[in-house]
């Protein structure tokens, strides 16, 4: 019990991970070297997966490390962090993925949706942690940095002008190709 | 924004995931379109995202391909779009270790990071640290404390954090920006107060001094972001261990009033802090405990989780204290998190009562099969500590064990599992004949090598003196049959143990152990062969010697002496009695409720110790010719207050007719050097003193270390035990504490020590004997003498016990150290080698009546052992 005060240090989260509902990485950042090779990342994440997605339950502690999680449709988002760590700090991270996420998909956390807007997501999470430290904590700032301007408006929301000039863009790159 | 390429990937085939089919060669040659003009920002952004995504997915890009990917991406610097310009940060930060020549991009990303576009400067300046080594680093210095200062939120602390990674390899040219990430610490936001507390505790964490002052700087004026609150809980905690103890100091009163904060993650951080302070007293831990109890209920399972789990830690130590939360636990024991219900049921099982238990272990088997072996293991350490507690439950117990080892699981949750039943086999003996069935079963059905042949040793210990022995057989010599190697020698060695000790069973064993000789493996066959021959003399002393009980010498020792004897071969047989022994194991003394796993390390520690001792003393050209070390006492022994100018430590070693002292000596006056240190030792009995071998110059705070030789008493050898009276010899140069010059002149000067006490036990190495019967008929009654004692100022036989052992150095065997409760007999088995290689045992009866009375039964292969172990007793 005596050896459990920690080192107070400002990495946090040991790694980020997304993975679809058969267990396969759509997204990972690790943050230092617990799993240093592809091969026991990869493992580490089957086995996560494996212990996580029948069940609901947030949080679980795996390989000694505690792993705070969330599904969404068919998607699982984990943050990873030491079993010493913050739980509440950990979930924090998470909550802030996930709305920041949700708000830049629009309420429509799914696959699809996701995949087609990648670097949003490489843009969020940069945003969120940086090397393991805990950059940012609140949505609206992250969403408000990644906001890719003008374009990420949504097709209800464009005038009619903009719709033309991006039907006149779309033809362009068309002819182009 | 993407859509048109998502499509344009679909109909090519590529699925539901656009990425799915990726080639790495095929986008890295997309990438060739960087160098069109105009730059297609759209298009660029996307193979940006591949490239990412491929480098996310783990594939392994090689350093020319990354590098021209990297070149070729530097024209799109040229582009004014948001996002490319965000994708191509991210890039350069992911390449800055696969590519070469990366510092090319420092001007464009210096002229972003001072630019107008506030969305840029952050980005920029991560990605600027990422690829700035410590010689480029004075060059943007400038730039770096005026990003910490910023008026923006995302840049300063995008530079705070950055600076805080550069101080791994730079922290000299960081520790210069200080000011500003003071500037930056009383920032309206919450996030850059965070980092700037960081920084600067970073920065400043060997000055306790500095740390304390930043402390109470912050706390007063209280913080903003309850990140910094965490922070700064476990920056103070950490003072507080560190200075030891006093509650009184202000640093405990803020982690205490952080648990009125009105965020449940600084309430959290400080409960927890408070938990793992060592030595909380139960009234410091109740109102951490109360806010806890409160977070059980909370409808946020991480804070169930982390309440429980905190709780559960606190249950270790203070069972009492968590009682209050018995209900709300309860409560929990269906949670439908597991891991939240194991640990909420674990901590039942520390704090509630003996009736509790059938019900919980009834709860927890019903989802056992659901829960992480993290958390089993959990489980089973609980079940081993409640056996402790309470042993007449160990049929509860030992059949809720038993249900979850013939379940799946890994190593690690298994061996937890069968450590658990062999440590409540040996408590209780009761529960021997069903545990050995169990585990007998178990090992039908074992795939991991080192289990089995664990329990095969253990079947072979104990599985002869059952009331039934011949009914184990029967799995062991399956084991023989079915299973490869290892499990088959150690099943051979289990079973020559049957033989040895049960007359009935000897035949039987014989026609086993014949058909084992015929074995395709050499280990398997040898071992037969040797026990077939040794159990067909039908000798016990042979027996005793060759079957029950193993080597004591030190592995090591023992091939560091056959080396050295095959490399000078004499005309004497090889002695192994020249072997020095094996420190006996610490394993036995893990009956407290330490974790099972543990246990391994002292041993070896343990025995290496004894291995640097004897080098040591080897290197001395004043101790050749005293043969091999016998034994280094345990514990060096203090000679000195420890808050005194010098320190001095001694550690004995035997030898067969020296002894060695070993001071450990420490200046700890700044303004002196000590040369020519002797301790000068005066007997009170017939020892010799030889020599002196002195510490040539003992600096400031340099330890040093000088010996004293000393010959055992020839005419009456019994007289072992005896008190030296020690005074420390040596020369006084003085010198200047912060030159370290030293004057030529010296003076004399002496340091009176403590006394030191040589005892039987530092003449008697502890050894273990599985089988104290056998190892005592083997001995023989030549030497043996008995003698009754009164020992009248002891009134339990706990005490008793405990005093012979520490008084005679010899190791209690067959757990006859423990004392069965309410019994006013006793039987205490030790076991012991005399110095010069002679096996020495004792067996002492005792009675308990209003004192103790006690006698004490000697035997060993020499006379000299037995007088003089009866003759300290008396």
């Amino acid at each position: 019990m005596e050896a459990l005060i920690l080192e107070p240090s400002l990495y946090t989260v040991k790694a980020i991970l997304i993975l679809d509902n058969d267990g396969d990485r759509l997204f990972a950042k690790y943050y230092d070297d617990t799993y240093p090779s592809a091969k026991e990342q990869k493992a580490f994440e089957k086995n996560i997966f494996n212990k996580t997605h029948r069940t609901d339950s947030e949080i679980a502690l795996l390989e000694g490390l505690t792993v705070v999680y969330k599904s969404s449709i068919d998607l699982y988002f984990y943050v990873i962090g030491s079993s010493y760590e913050n739980e509440l700090m950990l979930m924090a991270v998470l909550n802030c993925l996930f709305d920041s996420l949700s708000q830049m998909l629009r309420k429509n956390v799914e696959k699809r949706a996701l995949l087609e807007n990648m670097e949003g997501l490489f843009l969020a999470v940069d945003e969120i942690v940086d090397g393991g430290v805990i950059l940012e904590s609140d949505p609206q700032q992250v969403a408000h940095r990644v906001a890719l301007r003008g374009e990420d408006v949504p097709l209800t929301e464009q005038t009619v002008s903009q719709v033309l000039q991006s039907a006149k863009e779309q033809i362009k790159w068309s002819l182009l190709r | 924004m993407l859509k048109k390429f998502d499509k344009k990937d679909e109909e090519s085939g590529g699925g539901s995931n656009p990425f799915q089919h990726l080639e790495k060669s095929a986008v890295l040659q997309e990438a060739r379109v960087f160098n069109e003009t105009p730059i297609n920002p759209r298009k660029c952004a996307h193979i940006l995202t591949k490239i990412l995504y491929l480098i996310n997915q783990g594939e392994h890009l090689g350093t020319t391909e990354a590098t021209e990917a990297f070149f070729a991406m530097t024209k799109l610097f040229q582009s004014n779009d948001p996002t490319l310009r965000r994708m191509c940060y991210l890039t350069i930060k992911e390449m800055s270790c696969i590519a070469e020549d990366v510092i090319i991009v420092t001007s464009s990303l210096t002229k972003d990071m001072t630019g107008k576009e506030d969305n840029y400067r952050g980005p920029a300046v991560r990605a600027l640290c990422q690829i700035t080594d410590s010689t480029m680093l004075q060059a943007i210095e400038r730039y770096m404390k005026q990003a910490i200062v910023d008026k923006v939120p995302s840049v300063s602390s995008s530079a705070l954090v950055s600076s805080l990674h550069l101080l791994k390899c730079s922290f000299d040219v960081v520790k210069r920006w200080v000011n500003e990430a003071q500037e930056a610490a009383s920032s309206d936001n919450i996030m850059v107060q965070y980092h700037a507390l960081g920084l600067l505790y970073h920065v400043r964490k060997n000055d306790r001094l500095a740390v304390n002052k930043m402390i109470s700087k912050f706390t007063r004026h209280g913080l903003k972001s309850p990140f910094a609150y965490c922070m700064m809980i476990r920056v103070a905690s950490k003072q507080l261990e560190e200075e030891d103890g006093s509650r009184d100091s202000p640093l405990f009163d803020f982690i205490e009033s952080c648990l009125r904060n009105k965020h449940e993650m600084v309430v959290y951080e400080a409960a927890s802090a408070i938990v793992n302070l060592p030595g909380c007293s139960a009234k410091e831990l109740a109102p951490a405990v109360s806010v806890l109890q409160l977070f059980c209920s909370s409808p946020k399972a991480a804070l169930r989780y982390a309440a429980v789990r905190t709780l559960n830690k606190v249950a270790m130590k203070h069972p009492s204290a968590v009682t209050a939360c018995n209900l709300d636990l309860e409560n929990l024991v269906t949670d439908s998190n597991r891991s939240i219900a194991t640990l909420a049921i674990t901590t039942l099982l520390k704090t509630g009562s003996e009736s509790s238990i059938d019900r919980l272990m009834k709860q927890i088997s019903s989802f056992m099969s659901e829960i992480s072996d993290e958390f089993k293991v959990v489980v089973v350490q609980a079940i081993s500590a409640l056996c402790q507690k309470y042993p007449r439950k160990h049929a509860v117990l030992m059949n809720f064990l038993f249900t979850m080892l013939r379940e799946e699981g890994g190593f690690e949750y298994k061996r937890a599992i069968v450590d658990c039943i062999i440590s409540i086999i040996e408590e209780n003996s009761e529960s021997k004949e069903t545990g050995l069935s169990h585990l007998c079963e178990f090992i039908e059905d074992c795939e991991f090598t080192v289990l089995a042949t664990r329990i095969l040793h253990l079947l072979g210990q104990e599985g002869p003196k059952t009331n039934n022995p011949s009914k184990y057989i029967r799995f062991i010599y399956n084991r023989v049959v079915l299973e490869h190697e290892e499990v088959r020698a150690g099943a051979v060695s289990a079973l020559a143990k049957f033989g040895a000790q049960n007359e009935e069973m000897l035949p039987s064993i014989l026609v086993l152990l014949k058909r084992c000789v015929m074995d395709d493996d050499n280990e398997v066959r040898d071992r037969a062969t040797f026990y077939l021959n040794v159990l067909e003399q039908k000798q016990k002393a042979l027996n005793a010697g060759y079957i029950l009980n193993g080597l004591t010498v030190s592995i090591p020792g023992l091939e560091r002496a056959l080396q050295q004897y095959t490399l000078e071969p004499s005309e004497k047989p090889f002695d192994l009695k020249s072997v020095p022994l094996a420190t006996t194991p610490v394993a036995e003394q893990r009956t407290e409720s330490t974790p099972i796993t543990a246990v391994k390390q002292p041993e070896k520690v343990a025995a290496t110790r004894q291995e640097i001792f004897q080098e040591q003393l080897a290197a001395v050209p004043e101790f050749h010719g005293l043969g091999p070390l016998f034994k280094s006492s345990p514990e060096p022994v203090a000679l000195t207050e420890s808050e005194t100018e010098y320190v001095i430590r001694c550690t004995k070693h035997t030898f067969t007719d020296h002894m060695v002292f070993q001071f450990d000596c420490t200046n700890t006056l700044n303004d002196q050097t000590l040369e020519n240190v002797t301790v000068q030792m005066e007997p009170t009995e017939a020892y010799e003193v030889l020599c002196y071998v002195p510490a040539r110059s003992l600096p400031y705070n340099q330890p040093g270390t000088c010996y004293t030789l000393v010959a055992l008493p020839k005419e009456d050898p019994t007289a072992v035990a005896c008190t030296f009276s020690c005074m420390m010899k040596f020369t006084v140069k003085d010198c200047d504490p912060t030159t370290g010059e030293t004057d030529d002149e010296g003076y004399e000067d002496e340091y009176v020590l403590e006394d030191l006490e040589v005892t039987v036990a530092d003449h008697i190495q502890k050894v273990m004997k599985l089988n104290f019967e056998a190892a005592w008929d083997e001995v023989g009654d030549e030497f043996e003498k008995e003698e009754t004692f009164t020992l009248s100022t002891i009134k339990t036989l706990e005490e008793a016990v405990g005093n012979i052992v520490k008084f005679l150095g010899m190791h209690p065997c067959e757990r006859s150290d423990k004392v069965p409760d309410n019994k006013n007999t006793h039987t205490l088995l030790l076991a012991g080698v005399f110095r010069g290689g002679h096996d020495i045992l004792v067996r002492s009866r005792l009675l308990l009546l209003d004192t103790v009375t006690m006698q004490v039964t000697a035997r060993s292969s020499e006379e000299l052992p037995v007088d003089i172990v009866l003759a300290s007793v008396g």
